[in-house]
């Protein structure tokens, strides 16, 4: 997801001189076109994620369009009160981009581990928060966010997932949920990195005689309230799965809207991290396994759900 | 729109006219309204004084003006100071300032985020004007919009981490039109500064940190107004004015008086206080 990422934006500041990058001392190499076609346009912030966001915030007052990049915690947690109080409470265009949602640093230990971040941005008036399912759709994202006039969370896994769309996705749209594939039996609402895994699921669910109905749930606010709707209303079993706490995050997020709307679902599961640090040493894909993340663990509690 | 900075020296009579009708000013708001950090206010009239009625290239007509100069109130806590400046200044009615603090009015404790005529960032959380001043700065650069960014700090501002990565990064991007100026009355809002986090010595450790460092008188407007004029200076560097100040500056009783950090005064306090400064 990173390098189209650093390409997307290299394209995109071809096109709009108010693109301005600022990287917390990241990415090494990864820049290096943005940097030798924008060459005014690329600052290494330091490890300073604080300064970066007031940075890019009084940018964003004088008329540019400023991305703030590094790893998740860095970029998110680090500076929270920065993106509260320079960029949401003043409700300028700032585009937060993290690498690493989740458990992709799994390897790293919990300091570089992300499972509460959509929590805390989510919580945070005028933010908009994305989680692009692949590559194509982080640069369906990019071009998303720089078309809003406001404050915009991109959070991307890492480097090298499988690509699930074949290009941009042209019915890609901030708050409008996509679905990948069609099924009958199950919904399976992924958001973010987990689309691949999810859509592993979905094939185990289909040797196993289930139909699911894969969608990449991208944008977690604004939530796209008539697709769950219409979801509720259609599928006996809905279920949300995020590479996140159970806490705040896209699960979350539904049960506040079905609970304060009077949708009540027949059968609604959630797949997130739990309410601990994940302190094991192993990639993430052995921390997936172990947290019930994993493709083989999600079609096995869907199949039990469906009886 | 906005003029050049006239060449002619510095009105100091007339600078220090003003700074005392501030005084009076943020005194009585605080009084009405019962509202703490007087003594924060009082400290910093002489520097607002400077700033709006000399140095910055303003337009109150043109608030938006993306030419003019910026100043940042990044101590937030002494917006009555700053409100009471807009006003006088033209960017809004006086009037307004007599809602200050009550249901519903604009005039809150700390300053609004793009809310009010003349008020460049919301503050009030320590550390965050710095780095806004800065971005706006390399903005400017880069979009070869030559402003100059005043940010205002208090000497217990100077506790928070985020003041110093801005000011590395500011040095490194050297940013020369950025002019900081240390509000350092010497308390923080329980404790003497020196004492809480050690800020001594702190010219030297702005100095250090890759900025044209400066000690100056901040009660000194016609000091003020020039080393602010002069930014940029030809160092190459940003610059920082520590202003040696007095918290509660203007008011014999309130003078290096801690307690008005919180406390508000009275109406025979108000009246004492104006007769100090001329203004009864």
């Amino acid at each position: 997801m990173r390098n189209a990422f650093a390409d997307e934006l290299t394209r995109l500041g071809a096109t709009d001189p108010r693109l301005v990058l600022l990287s917390g001392d990241i990415g090494n190499r990864l820049f290096d076109k943005f940097r030798a076609a924008h060459p005014d346009r690329f600052y290494n912030c330091g490890v300073a994620e604080q300064n970066m966001t007031g940075v890019a915030a009084g940018m964003a007052l004088s008329g540019l369009r400023p991305v703030t990049y590094t790893i998740t915690p860095f970029v998110t947690t680090r500076c929270l009160e920065q993106i509260r109080t320079d960029v949401c409470y003043h409700d300028v265009p700032v585009i937060i981009v993290a690498v690493g949602a989740g458990l992709s640093y799994a390897g790293l230990g919990p300091t570089h581990h992300a499972c509460e971040d959509v929590a805390f941005l989510r919580a945070l008036p005028n933010m908009v928060v994305l989680c692009p399912g692949d590559a194509w759709e982080v640069r369906a994202a990019m071009r998303a966010a720089l078309a809003q006039d406001r404050p915009v969370y991109i959070r991307m896994g890492k480097r090298g997932e499988p690509k699930v769309h074949a290009d941009v996705p042209a019915d890609f749209a901030i708050g409008r949920a996509l679905v990948v594939a069609e099924g009958q039996d199950v919904c399976l609402l992924s958001t973010g990195n987990m689309l691949p895994e999810v859509l592993s699921a979905a094939a185990i669910l289909r040797e196993n005689g289930i139909s699911a109905q894969v969608v990449s749930f991208h944008t977690v606010k604004p939530l796209d309230t008539d697709f769950l709707r219409h979801a509720f209303a259609r599928f006996g079993l809905v279920a949300s799965i995020e590479e996140h706490s159970l806490i705040g995050g896209l699960g979350a997020a539904i049960s506040e809207w079905a609970m304060d709307h009077a949708v009540v679902p027949r059968r609604f599961l959630r797949f997130g991290t739990p309410d601990a640090f994940f302190k094991q040493a192993g990639e993430q894909e052995y921390a997936r396994e172990q947290l019930g993340l994993d493709a083989r663990h999600i079609a096995g509690r869907v199949l039990k759900a469906l009886g | 729109m906005i003029a050049e900075t006239t060449l002619s020296a510095p009105d100091v009579a007339g600078l220090k006219q003003i700074a005392a009708r501030l005084r009076g000013r943020v005194i009585m708001m605080s009084h009405k309204a019962g509202s703490a950090h007087l003594a924060s206010c009082l400290s910093c009239c002489d520097i607002l004084a400077a700033a709006y009625w000399d140095v910055c290239r303003i337009d109150p007509a043109h608030p938006d003006d993306p030419l003019r100069d910026r100043f940042i109130l990044s101590k937030g806590h002494a917006a009555s100071a700053l409100y009471a400046t807009l006003a006088y200044r033209g960017f809004f009615p006086e009037a307004l300032l007599d809602t200050y603090c009550t249901d519903g009015a604009l005039l809150a404790e700390h300053p609004p985020a793009r809310l009010l005529a003349g008020v460049e960032a919301a503050t009030g959380s320590l550390g965050h004007g710095l780095p806004i001043g800065v971005g706006m700065a390399l903005a400017g650069r880069i979009r070869g919009e030559r402003f100059r960014v005043y940010a205002l700090l208090s000497d217990g501002e100077n506790n928070e981490g985020s003041v110093w990565e801005a000011a590395m990064f500011a040095a490194a991007q050297k940013l020369d039109n950025v002019c900081v100026i240390v509000d350092y009355n010497k308390w923080q809002a329980t404790a003497r500064s020196n004492e809480t986090l050690q800020l001594a010595p702190l010219r030297e450790k702005w100095e250090s940190f890759g900025w044209d460092a400066q000690e100056i008188d901040g009660h000194d407007v016609g000091a003020l107004a020039a080393r602010m004029r002069a930014v940029p200076n030809g160092s190459g560097r940003p610059v920082a004015l520590i202003a040696h100040t007095v918290k509660g500056k203007g008011v014999s009783f309130m003078e290096d008086d801690n307690n008005w950090h919180y406390r508000a005064p009275t109406a025979e306090e108000v009246a004492q206080a104006y007769t100090e400064l001329g203004l009864a």
